[in-house]
């Protein structure tokens, strides 16, 4: 049952080794299912300091401050949380902030919570439309190396750069099996 | 006597030394500037909600600087989280201080919440601030700019002032202006080539 996960599947560890490269000291997230092991590493790690927010909107303002003041930063999120951050994202724009968000797909994909499906089916829209280029996966193998593109995309060309983690890689939440744990 | 905001954003950025400042948008930011333009002021434009915040991320990149923020009730009023989330994490280095002249100064002067009685000093004692005050006079402000730059925070004050128009003194507009000067002085100038 503990036995380590194939390289592939274990994109989490990959991911934090990722962002270890790109000396990401600071940290923010709203929690999602889909993101908890990487959350873990991430908070086990004393390099990066971790910021759990009450709404996926501080991250941005978060990411702000931690650039001007020379750090580098991280935002993962549910795709339902893109909602939370379109206003915001104008700042990024305008102020040409290079950020990077990290966002688990829910509402695609076989998805059992209809009230998922609108934000999820628009995030990848959402995100374009406020100036963010937009990196998709759908394969554990990839994820490692397209978070690597968007944080060299959002430092290079200050901008801000997503990763949507499709819900096929992720895996479709099952209330029964949450049911039963 | 009411305080009048302009002299109380004064007082607090008078002989300010290496603190850094993020002033919320609207009148708080011209209050920051009539004081002064500075580089180490990141004045907002929009992004409502988010000075508290960006106070956090700039206090936990820069834990040896002091960080103040210097926001209005209505900007900290939609960024009530944000008190949570500060609160949870305690930046010892970080100060939010809202000009509250409980009116959305910019839009016509309608009443925010703080007229209607919200109590913004309690809400951040309750979100685990280290400090909470609710400031009226001239002596509160001294000892507000003195905890600023010397208290263990996350400090919180909400100054009331009297609820005026007062002359706009605008900073520069341009985002990447206003980021590249920030970092060029708190960083070196070769921040803006990282």
């Amino acid at each position: 049952m503990n036995a380590p996960l194939p390289a592939a599947a274990d994109w989490p560890l990959a991911v934090h080794q990722v962002l270890l490269q790109h000396r990401i000291g600071v940290v923010g997230y709203v929690p999602d299912a889909g993101h908890k092991r990487l959350i873990e590493l991430c908070q086990a790690d004393a390099r990066m300091r971790c910021v759990v927010l009450s709404t996926e909107e501080e991250g941005i303002g978060l990411a702000a401050g931690a650039w001007l003041g020379g750090a580098r930063s991280v935002l993962l999120m549910q795709s339902s949380g893109v909602g939370n951050i379109i206003n915001a994202l104008g700042m990024v724009h305008e102020c040409r902030f290079p950020l990077t968000i990290l966002v688990t797909m829910r509402g695609e994909n076989g998805e059992f919570n209809p009230w998922q499906v609108p934000m999820g089916q628009a995030t990848g829209e959402v995100l374009r439309a406020m100036g963010t280029v937009v990196h998709r996966v759908d394969a554990a193998a990839d994820v490692a190396g397209q978070v690597d593109a968007s944080l060299r995309i959002a430092h290079g060309s200050y901008c801000a750069a997503a990763v949507l983690i499709g819900q096929r890689l992720i895996g479709i939440k099952s209330f029964q099996e949450q049911a039963n744990q | 006597m009411s305080l009048h905001r302009r002299d109380v954003v004064q007082t607090l950025l008078a002989d300010r030394g290496g603190l850094l400042v993020v002033a919320g948008l609207g009148s708080t930011a011209w209050d920051c500037t009539a004081a002064g333009d500075h580089d180490l002021t990141f004045p907002l434009w929009g992004a409502m909600g988010c000075a508290a915040v960006m106070g956090l991320g700039l206090a936990l990149a820069q834990p040896k600087r002091r960080v103040l923020v210097i926001t209005g009730d209505g900007e900290m009023l939609m960024g009530l989280g944000s008190l949570a989330t500060i609160g949870v994490r305690k930046p010892a280095n970080l100060s939010v201080v809202v000009i509250d002249n409980e009116r959305y100064g910019e839009t016509g002067m309608q009443a925010t919440h703080t007229a209607g009685g919200v109590d913004l000093a309690a809400m951040a004692r309750a979100a685990g601030f280290a400090s909470g005050v609710l400031v009226r006079d001239a002596a509160g402000v001294s000892a507000l700019r003195k905890a600023v730059h010397e208290a263990d925070g996350p400090n919180f004050a909400q100054v009331k002032v009297a609820a005026e128009k007062v002359p706009l003194v605008l900073p520069p507009r341009e985002g990447v202006l206003l980021k590249n000067r920030f970092r060029a002085a708190l960083l070196g100038a070769g921040a803006a080539l990282e």
